[in-house]
């Protein structure tokens, strides 16, 4: 029977193991040093807020993995020889492979920082962050004030998971607004604003120049670049960025670049590895995607891709079309297709934005200029359909059409107040434009293009 | 704002502590005239027991239920005792010695508690209430701003199961053990909404109405919670403002009013089998006598259980009832929401619960059909068994012990929807179909789900939600009561409650939206 054995219990080894076993007998063996069982990295900071229970977070229960032969390994993969198909480990022993699967995952990223070791400075990405966390920030009188480097969506959320335990923050973000790099301006500002109302120090254009320790190893303050200012904290939060979890593969002969290099099969230089999800690089990128995707469903959708080339069905990684989702404290965000920020925006991307005057709801409609296509959107405090602008994308649909026909792709729970009367006001108003609304139809909604 | 809180706090509790003490609390003192209405009430003809109530209960003083109660007790026991040998059977006592109590004891209360009803009121009710809004109120500020509010919900030892979960967990299953089996000890709290039962049905009030009254005093402040912890939520809001109203109109002042018009006593919205005494030789008997208004409710309560029920249920899902007008859904999403958590998730628990909820379906249609053969047939017994004795074991285990000691005591430990999940015979009807015939689901945003298991944690049904948001498929489960919460808790927008088409309401998938077309294709179709 062929051996796969899986390295990291995530999203993307656990769904490759689950359709492995789906299409096959084969064994399957998946090895992680992090947790005895599948958990939702996501959901961790649910657990610090007293949302939910550690053992909440895994979706399946214990009892699953015998059920489905599917073998967990508690242990730290040192290294791997490829020519012997043998692992390493740390403690000692060693594993056969048939097939190896590397899918390890992310690290959180350290510019090399002065004191960027010290105790009470860490990342929020794995299960020991949080148990490090829950360490050092019990309380708002163990920690008095926590300091956060780097404004993504990992940034964010450690700011709320402190200021659900009314520990102070202070945030501080490289960019001159927050996620200006992903998002276009009004909706950055508006996101800034609302940080600033949950009483959280922002501060924009600010970077880390280093952290000072006190006698004990431990973090004392952080100092600012710019000014010199020095911020006593008990806290340090590292949350620039994110990059793949890979040490252990760089004496082997995989070839890796910042993640392990993968073709479109997934496959990496040596038959009979692949890598997928956090850790894989893509030689070239795939569309407008990034080379290195550290997204949960893209993690996912290689395990489910990968299960059929393992199982003598070659099959390419196709991502379908881009579509991602976050919470910014209180307001849910979602996007599908391209919505472009200042960085990095074609020139023929062209931008309708709307905005409530007083709740933070808004959206942002991107278009071609010259042909009218759609091209995407991205909406704050609106829930919108995936199904429907997965297919208005595949469609093609030019911009007029998204437009008057929005109320089929609103996703809001019932009764919930709807905007699309207004937003396509505003949008006749700018484009001059003589659009009305269509009533939602269940017909259009499910009808299969 | 905290300080009102933990002011709002101690007033309530010092309510909640004299309500608690008033069963053991106040004088009793029979006199001779009121003790001869009860007997000819009850028409009681048994010398030996007047007697003996004569000689050691009139005239006396008793300090507390306690000291009168077993005076009674004995008292039936001895009379019933002598009648048996000597085979007087008309004589006997056939009312329960706990009931007979409560009869006497609402006659001869005259302490202070009797003669200070308003002001008791103010110390139990008034300052519960007023207190509890204490510390409901001042969240409007201390939540900040609108959005899920779930933090430190598993720090707290109310909702955590800790000392506090407890301690509210044995005062509610006292509650209800002194209500189904000891009512006696209810005679004081009777004597605090004497009042309000005779002005709405002109009767003083007995257990039952302390009950109902209790129970829209919970649901109303509980559900000032409930307005400001969801007031992002608008499908929240109305929720809560539609149980709420049905619980104290229909449940609450229409059948009291009805009772002042000299109509049968009957809550218009509670359908059989949850009503499971609809069919009941009396209950029968009763409505037939009572002329045209009697004949409507009979009718109308069996086109409600077999045409409106399922009808709706087909068009929005059994939530329109088990989450929007039922009244023992109404305690769950309101008095229950702080422990929706502790509903169990596991494969395990659904399995009981689907035994358990089809067991007690089987045995209320069973015990029915006994009773309208017998009722027809004017027969006792059906195949040599007793139908009494079947009503009389499903009243007390399912009626009493599962519906409200379990039910509502296990708030704290199981989860609020205890009895709708593993006990309501209705809920298991309308469960029927909703599985198998109706346009409502919990769609799934197709690959939206990031796995993080809030909607699972918050499914008061204990509905392993992810499980399928996981997959890319909706959530289509005869259990689900369409509270909505799994949706308004997922960050990720990735669930909706809706009512569409059958076609394509489940949807398997192998693999989810996002991913390659060709392979979608490939591995869904089969």
């Amino acid at each position: 029977m062929e051996h796969v054995v899986i390295i990291g219990n995530g999203i993307s080894g656990v769904t490759l193991a689950r359709h492995i076993r789906k299409l096959s007998d084969k064994k399957i063996t998946i090895i992680s040093a992090e947790a005895d069982y599948f958990f939702s990295r996501t959901a961790l900071m649910y657990v610090y807020m007293g949302h939910m229970k550690f053992e909440h977070t895994q979706p399946y229960e214990n009892w699953f993995w015998k059920k489905n032969r599917i073998e967990l390994k508690k242990g730290f993969v040192k290294s791997i020889e490829t020519k012997s198909k043998t692992l390493h480990f740390v403690e000692g022993d060693t594993l056969q492979y048939d097939k190896l699967v590397i899918a390890t995952g992310s690290k959180p990223n350290k510019f090399g920082w002065s004191g960027q070791d010290l105790d009470g400075v860490m990342g929020m990405y794995h299960k020991q962050d949080l148990e490090n966390l829950e360490k050092h920030a019990p309380n708002n009188k163990v920690c008095k004030r926590a300091v956060i480097v780097g404004g993504g969506l990992i940034g964010i959320e450690l700011a709320e998971m402190l200021n659900s335990r009314n520990i102070p923050v202070t945030f501080l973000v490289r960019e001159s607004s927050f996620w200006n790099g992903v998002l276009p301006e009004g909706e950055s500002e508006m996101i800034n604003k609302h940080i600033k109302n949950h009483h959280i120090d922002l501060r924009l254009s600010t970077n880390l120049k280093e952290i000072k320790s006190d006698n004990n190893g431990k973090v004392k303050s952080v100092i600012i670049q710019e000014t010199g200012e020095e911020i006593l904290c008990d806290v340090v939060g590292l949350t620039a960025g994110v990059s793949p979890n890979i040490d252990f593969i760089k004496d082997s002969e995989i070839e890796t670049g910042r993640g392990i290099k993968v073709n479109r099969f997934l496959e990496t230089n040596i038959k009979d590895v692949y890598a997928i999800g956090d850790c894989a690089e893509q030689h070239e990128a795939i569309g407008n995607r990034r080379p290195i995707e550290a997204v949960w469903y893209t993690g996912r959708m290689m395990g489910e891709t990968l299960a059929q080339t393992i199982c003598n069905n070659q099959i390419e990684y196709k991502p379908g079309h881009w579509f991602n989702s976050a919470k910014f404290l209180d307001i849910e965000y979602q996007t599908y297709g391209w919505v472009f920020g200042k960085k990095g925006r074609p020139e023929y991307e062209q931008h309708f934005h709307w905005r409530h005057n007083k709740e933070d709801i808004c959206i942002t409609v991107a278009f071609h200029k010259d042909t009218n296509e759609f091209l995407g959107i991205n909406t704050f405090g609106i829930r919108m359909r995936h199904e429907i602008f997965d297919r208005w994308l595949s469609e093609k649909r030019d911009v007029n059409y998204v437009m008057s026909y929005l109320k089929d792709a609103n996703f809001d729970p019932e009764f919930y107040k709807v905007y699309e009367g207004e937003i396509l006001k505003q949008f006749n108003t700018e484009f001059n434009t003589n659009l009305t609304t269509h009533k939602k139809s269940w017909k259009r909604i499910f009808s299969k293009a | 704002m905290k300080a009102i809180k933990h002011i709002g706090l101690v007033i309530f509790l010092i309510g909640l502590a004299i309500f608690t003490a008033l069963p053991l609390l106040g004088t009793y003192n029979l006199d001779e005239a009121d003790f001869y209405k009860i007997v000819s009430n009850q028409n009681i003809k048994s010398e030996v027991f007047i007697n003996n109530i004569k000689s050691n209960v009139i005239g006396k003083e008793f300090k507390g239920m306690q000291a009168l109660s077993p005076k009674i007790t004995k008292a039936i026991t001895s009379a019933n005792e002598t009648h048996t040998k000597n085979k007087e059977w008309d004589k006997k006592i056939y009312t329960k010695s706990s009931d007979m109590a409560a009869m006497i004891g609402k006659k001869s209360a005259n302490g202070f508690i009797a003669n200070n009803k308003g002001l008791m009121w103010l110390l139990t009710f008034g300052l519960g209430i007023i207190g509890a809004l204490m510390f409901i109120l001042p969240n409007v500020i201390l939540l900040g701003s609108k959005g899920i509010k779930n933090d430190g919900i598993y720090h707290e030892s109310a909702t955590n199961r800790g000392w506090i979960g407890w301690m509210v967990f044995i005062f509610l299953v006292s509650f209800y053990l002194v209500l189904y089996f000891a009512s006696e000890y209810a005679t004081n709290w009777t004597l605090l909404v004497d009042q309000i039962s005779e002005t709405l049905s002109g009767n003083p009030a007995g257990h039952w109405f302390v009950y109902g009254f209790m129970y829209c005093v919970v649901m109303t402040v509980m559900a000032v919670r409930m307005y400001i912890k969801y007031r992002h939520n608008i499908y929240q809001v109305f929720r809560t403002t539609s149980v709420l109203f049905f619980q104290i109109v229909f449940a609450f002042l229409i059948p009291e009013i009805m009772v002042r018009l000299q109509m049968p006593y009957y809550d218009f919205k509670n359908a059989f089998p949850l009503d499971y005494d609809f069919f009941f030789q009396w209950n029968l008997k009763d409505l037939i006598n009572n002329g045209g208004i009697g004949i409507f409710i009979l009718v109308w309560g069996i086109v409600l259980t077999l045409i409106i029920v399922p009808i709706m249920v087909y068009f929005f899902g059994k939530r329109w009832y088990c989450s929007w007008v039922c009244g023992c859904g109404g305690l769950a999403e309101t008095l229950g929401d702080p422990y929706r958590q502790h509903s169990d998730k596991s494969l395990f628990a659904w399995k009981v619960e689907r035994y358990l909820i089809h067991t007690v379906l089987l045995f209320v249609l069973i015990m029915t059909g006994m009773t309208l053969y017998s009722f027809f047939t004017e027969t006792g017994t059906v195949l040599g068994i007793k139908t009494a004795t079947i009503q009389n074991i499903y009243s007390l285990i399912i009626g009493s012990i599962f519906a409200g000691v379990i039910g509502t005591g296990f708030y704290p430990i199981f989860g609020n929807r205890v009895w709708c999940r593993f006990g309501c015979p209705l809920a298991a009807y309308l469960g029927f179909v909703q599985r198998f015939k109706s346009r409502f689901r919990i769609t799934t945003n197709g690959g939206q789900c990031i796995s993080c298991g809030n909607c699972s944690t918050y499914c008061e049904q204990g509905i392993d939600v992810r499980a399928y948001a996981q997959k890319g498929e909706n959530i289509v489960r005869s259990s689900c009561v369409g509270c909505g919460i799994c949706a308004a808790v997922c960050p990720r927008g990735v669930l909706k409650l809706e009512n569409g088409p059958e076609k394509g309401r489940i949807n398997p998938t192998e693999i989810l939206l996002g991913n390659d077309v060709d392979l979608m294709e490939l591995v869904n179709q089969k």
